[in-house]
């Protein structure tokens, strides 16, 4: 489904009984959707500039202070420094492997839970404890648990992430449509065949939403696992730049969180449109 | 080719019990097109359930071509009714086709091809492609009819296939079904609650009585073939086979003209 915004050519009027497109058309659309934004930014500048406060430096600054730190690097690696690529690098590593791990381990477990009653009587008690005890509290048991940090704080990340995609490929491979699982018996569809061409697909929407979940829990856990005994990533500047009392700095690494943050969720919507278009589509037409 | 031995299914256990067969015997022979036909919660979906495997009954057997299968028999396809949830909108109509042939040891191009001919007959050449949401209900059952057909099963089962289908798709999927089976020489069971519809299409017709379900008869139907929806519905034999099977239906005599 593409939505196609035309310029009021000459057959403007002769499309004006296509329902209206819901987000605006062109540059003015673009522009109603981020002035506030625009304005809350320009009421933040002007605030810290009147208050004068170290503790809000003013978004201009912080700005400044981002450039400088982290794209005053070499044309060939797209202006990144070394400081960027050493904070950046471990971060997302760090996140996203430990978020890859979780989602395989997550949906393996899930899809065994979901088709199995009695495993899932067993296991239930035990999921619904281990995703109500808070990762953060198990940093100190992790650090004393591995020796590399590394490893304390992967382990951080998956045990925080697992839980709500766990949660979801159960839910999503438990209920699979009678008729769907009649049709896999009497055709003879092979093992493999039920669980890529039945199983999956017919859970991928929770999975995916479990999926999503994980990804934004996961910046959170990475976070908390370098504010700890760590010696670089976003955590670590945080805290770095907090004993030096160098609040531009830090303010400015608030800001790529929140960027990365954004980035990674406009991502993988966009790959979930993709790869769910079919239940898009389906969901409209029955 | 079938055979249905005594075959009785009672659902839960105690006072709540529910009797649905009541010790069927049926025999379908090879290249026959069963109908059978009963009242509404008679058991007829039970009936299919237990021989395509997908209920275990508490008693009786089943046979095919003499030798007693538990489970699902090796060759047999089902159509249901309800093609809105029997197709996998995950993906496309070829590969719904093509799906089940994976067991029958063919290579991709060779299912491909088997998927595309299959859909050629039911009239849907060219919609391999799309997605069964694609499609209007009609469609969507002659891609179930096309799935089953490539699979070339010995046994073909349809559970009230055109229950849901308007009235003019209805006797197009029905004409389709007597060409096909024609064509493929195949054995078909066909559960319908439509009288018209089982004199139309069988060459037998077998009536089920209310729960407990036994066999309240059978008809032998012998109009012309080939048949067409407008000369054999007028024709004498077919209003009196239908007159026959209603009787039978509401159970109007004990002494009906049982097994002829």
């Amino acid at each position: 489904m593409t939505v196609t915004t035309t310029g009021g050519g000459p057959r403007g009027t002769a499309v004006s009984a296509r329902p209206a497109p819901r987000r605006g058309a062109g540059a003015l659309g673009v522009l109603g959707r981020v002035w506030l934004a625009a304005l809350a930014l320009a009421g933040w500048e002007i605030g810290t500039r009147q208050a004068e406060s170290v503790f809000f430096p003013p978004p201009s600054a912080i700005a400044a202070r981002m450039y400088e730190q982290w794209l005053t690097g070499p044309a060939g690696r797209v202006f990144l420094t070394d400081e960027a690529l050493e904070t950046f690098g471990p971060s997302l590593a760090r996140m996203l492997g430990g978020w890859l791990i979780a989602s395989v381990a997550g949906v393996a477990l899930g899809l065994a839970i979901g088709r199995s009653r009695a495993l899932a009587d067993y296991v239930d008690p035990l999921i619904e404890f281990g995703r109500a005890v808070p990762p953060s509290a198990l940093v100190p048991l992790f650090m004393v648990l591995f020796a590399e940090v590394t490893d304390m704080q992967l382990a951080t990340v998956v045990f925080g992430v697992i839980w709500p995609i766990l949660i979801n490929t159960i839910d999503g491979a438990r209920y699979l449509d009678r008729l769907h699982t009649d049709i896999a018996q009497v055709f003879r569809l092979s093992r493999a065949q039920r669980l890529f061409r039945l199983m999956l697909p017919a859970a991928a929407p929770k999975i995916v939403a479990g999926l999503r979940l994980g990804l934004s829990l996961s910046i959170i856990l990475m976070v908390v696992s370098e504010l700890v005994g760590s010696t670089n990533g976003f955590g670590y500047e945080l805290l770095d730049s907090q004993s030096l009392m160098d609040m531009t700095r830090l303010w400015g690494i608030i800001v790529v969180l929140g960027i990365l943050g954004y980035v990674l969720n406009t991502t993988f919507l966009a790959v979930e449109r993709r790869v769910l278009s079919w239940h898009r589509q389906a969901q409209q037409t029955t | 080719m079938l055979d249905v031995v005594n075959l009785s299914h009672t659902y839960g256990t105690g006072p709540k019990a529910h009797h649905a067969l009541g010790g069927i015997d049926l025999r379908v022979a090879e290249g026959e097109l069963v109908c059978v036909v009963g009242p509404s919660g008679a058991g007829k979906s039970t009936l299919l359930r237990s021989i395509a495997g997908l209920l275990t009954p508490t008693g009786g057997q089943i046979r095919v071509n003499d030798t007693e299968v538990a489970g699902t028999p090796g060759d047999l396809a089902v159509v249901f009714q309800d093609y809105s949830r029997s197709l996998f909108p995950w993906v496309t109509v070829g590969d719904n086709v093509a799906l089940p042939l994976r067991r029958r040891g063919k290579d991709k191009a060779a299912r491909r091809a088997a998927a595309a001919e299959a859909l050629a007959e039911v009239g849907l050449s060219g919609a391999a492609g799309k997605y069964p949401w694609e499609l209007s209900g009609g469609m969507q059952q002659r891609v179930a009819i096309a799935r089953a057909l490539a699979y070339r099963p010995a046994l073909l089962l349809m559970d009230e296939p055109f229950g849901s289908v308007d009235a003019q798709t209805r006797e197009d999927l029905e004409d389709l079904v007597l060409k096909v089976r024609d064509h493929h020489r195949m054995t078909v069971l066909l559960i319908t609650h439509d009288i018209d519809e089982s004199v139309y299409l069988g060459d037998r017709v077998v009536v089920l009585t209310k729960a407990p379900a036994t066999i309240a008869g059978e008809l032998k139907v012998d109009l012309p073939s080939p048949r067409d929806q407008i000369a054999t519905r007028e024709h004498p034999a077919f209003v009196h086979l239908r007159a026959e099977v209603g009787r039978l239906v509401r159970g109007r005599d004990e002494h009906a003209p049982a097994r002829p």
